[in-house]
């Protein structure tokens, strides 16, 4: 494996946790569907390359998969829903934007803590994947955490997604079996919670989740 | 360090005190052009600075000692941290003694003393441009480090001449870590030189003023030598970035008369084009409200932190 190779393989994992950090920075709907069709681009880019260094050409179907599913239909299908749902505005975070930056730099932090030293007996290759993947994870956590409208709590849901495939395809070994029925139950996920939103919109007027605190009686 | 070495840096120290005026002149240049305007000769900075020297300095009554000493200062500070970049030759024996950190360092203590000049008379214009210059500062100032971090554990030492032989050398590749290293020192040297999204340098606008803001008062030599102070910053960062991120072409030390010719001529044409960039980059960006200039800062501060932090990754893929 030459220095090129792995920088290469460096270069687009750590470009999608960049890519979760602009998800959690970016505060308009439109914008954060691109950036989502970008973390895709990024995902479908690293697992290709994974497949061309560790010769398993079943990697390529999952590239291929995270392409046109995550990077062309989710985020098309969103914006669609986004516009029926007349949100196209701002979205609204609970915490501010400094402090959720802040915030997700320590869960990096942690992640690359916690990975580095648990897989010392693996390759490189699969412990930075697994560092990254986790960071995606984690930074997807966070923005289900942060975020109150529905829409962008289902591209941190997605961005989450990302990073599990991420550490999937550094893994070696992973049968392609199990990739494609975790990239459907994605999609069937992403259905079932448009539908739902449609839902909670016509019972509450509104995406903001917090009414759904209200009419549980647990905000005042 | 030889004879030849401390003429070379003499030549350097000369160079970009020379050459920052014109450098600002075809910054302006390039953006009336861009706005489909004539636009002034690119020599018309050199021509501003000559007749502010020959007016006389208007200082107000209750102005201390500071106020006149400080633009003296300010311009020392930062023409000697501008003489520590190497711009066409690397291998400087001043920057033997100083590396990156004490650039910053003294581009520090001229912003200090430029807040104090802005609150020495008591206006209240330039209060408001030192305490909004301090509160950028306090997020460009971390991330312009995490960069300077970034790159001097890549190459092992906080030497620009190193930084910059190791970039060139076969260690240094596709890495994301100098990525957001590069982005940062870009979002901080925007920041640094009160160019358009944070600060429009062309603009007497009280909402928007920061730079403009704490020199106010200054008129005459004072003037003259701020608005230099302020060219030699900008050719500072535009040459720092040039140094570390494309060092091609940069004479190393003992090269001959050739090598510096070329050297030069790299340098001039680096410096063109990352003026030329900038410039795009201003044109086709809006102004920032001063609120939001702190989030903007806040991500060149971000960017360098996860830097250095995914660097440890790549640490172990090695």
């Amino acid at each position: 494996m030459s220095p090129l190779d792995s920088d290469i393989a460096h270069l687009l994992a750590g470009s999608m946790v960049l890519l979760s950090f602009l998800l959690l920075y970016q505060d308009r709907m439109f914008a954060l569907l691109n950036v989502f069709a970008f973390h895709a681009f990024a995902l479908a880019g690293s697992v290709a390359w994974q497949a061309y260094l560790q010769r398993a050409p079943h990697l390529f179907i999952t590239a291929l998969i995270a392409l046109l599913f995550k990077g062309v239909i989710i985020p098309i299908a969103l914006r669609r829903i986004v516009v029926r749902l007349g949100i196209h505005r701002s979205i609204e975070t609970v915490v501010s934007i400094g402090p959720t930056m802040l915030f997700g730099i320590a869960l990096v932090g942690l992640s690359i803590v916690v990975m580095l030293p648990v897989t010392q007996a693996e390759g490189p290759f699969v412990r930075e994947d697994l560092a990254f993947a986790l960071s995606v994870v984690l930074l997807g956590f966070l923005m289900m955490v942060t975020r109150r409208n529905a829409v962008s709590q289902v591209i941190g849901f997605m961005s989450l997604e990302n990073g599990l495939v991420l550490a999937a395809s550094g893994a070696r070994g992973m049968p392609l079996v199990v990739e494609i029925s975790v990239g459907f139950s994605v999609l069937i996920a992403f259905m079932v919670i448009s539908i739902f939103l449609f839902r909670i919109r016509e019972r509450f007027d509104t995406v903001d989740l917090q009414a759904l605190d209200m009419s549980r009686g647990e905000a005042l | 360090m030889s004879y030849a070495d401390w003429l070379i840096q003499l030549a350097q120290t000369a160079l970009v005190l020379g050459t920052a005026p014109l450098l600002s002149g075809v910054t302006r240049k390039i953006r009336a052009r861009l706005l489909r305007r004539q636009g002034a000769s690119v020599l018309q900075p050199y021509r501003d600075l000559l007749k502010l020297i020959r007016k006389e300095a208007v200082v107000a009554e209750n102005a201390s000692w500071l106020f006149r000493a400080a633009p003296y200062l300010i311009f020392a500070t930062t023409w000697v941290a501008a003489a520590l970049v190497p711009t066409f030759a690397s291998g400087l024996p001043l920057g033997a003694v100083a590396d990156i950190i004490v650039i910053v360092a003294l581009l520090a203590t001229a912003r200090f003393l430029l807040a104090l000049a802005g609150l020495d008379v008591g206006t209240s214009f330039g209060g408001l441009g030192s305490s909004r210059e301090m509160l950028f500062a306090s997020l460009a100032e971390p991330a312009m480090l995490m960069a300077v971090f970034t790159l001097s554990l890549f190459a092992g030492s906080t030497q620009l001449s190193s930084i910059s032989a190791y970039m060139l050398g076969p260690g240094a590749g596709v890495n994301i870590s100098l990525a957001l290293a590069l982005v940062a020192l870009i979002i901080v040297s925007i920041g640094e030189n009160a160019r358009i999204p944070v600060d429009n340098p062309a603009t007497h606008l009280e909402l928007t003023m920061v730079h403009e803001a704490m020199i106010l008062e200054y008129s005459g030599r004072h003037l003259a030598v701020m608005e230099a102070a302020a060219a030699v910053k900008l050719l500072l960062y535009l040459s720092l970035i040039a140094c570390v991120f494309t060092p091609w072409g940069t004479a190393v030390a003992g090269a001959g008369a050739l090598a510096y010719a070329a050297g030069l001529l790299a340098w001039a044409m680096k410096l063109a084009l990352l003026a030329f960039l900038l410039v795009l980059f201003e044109t086709a960006i809006a102004k920032m409200r001063v609120f939001r200039v702190p989030e903007f800062l806040g991500i060149a501060l971000m960017l360098g932190l996860l830097g250095t932090i995914l660097l440890f990754v790549s640490k172990v893929s090695r």
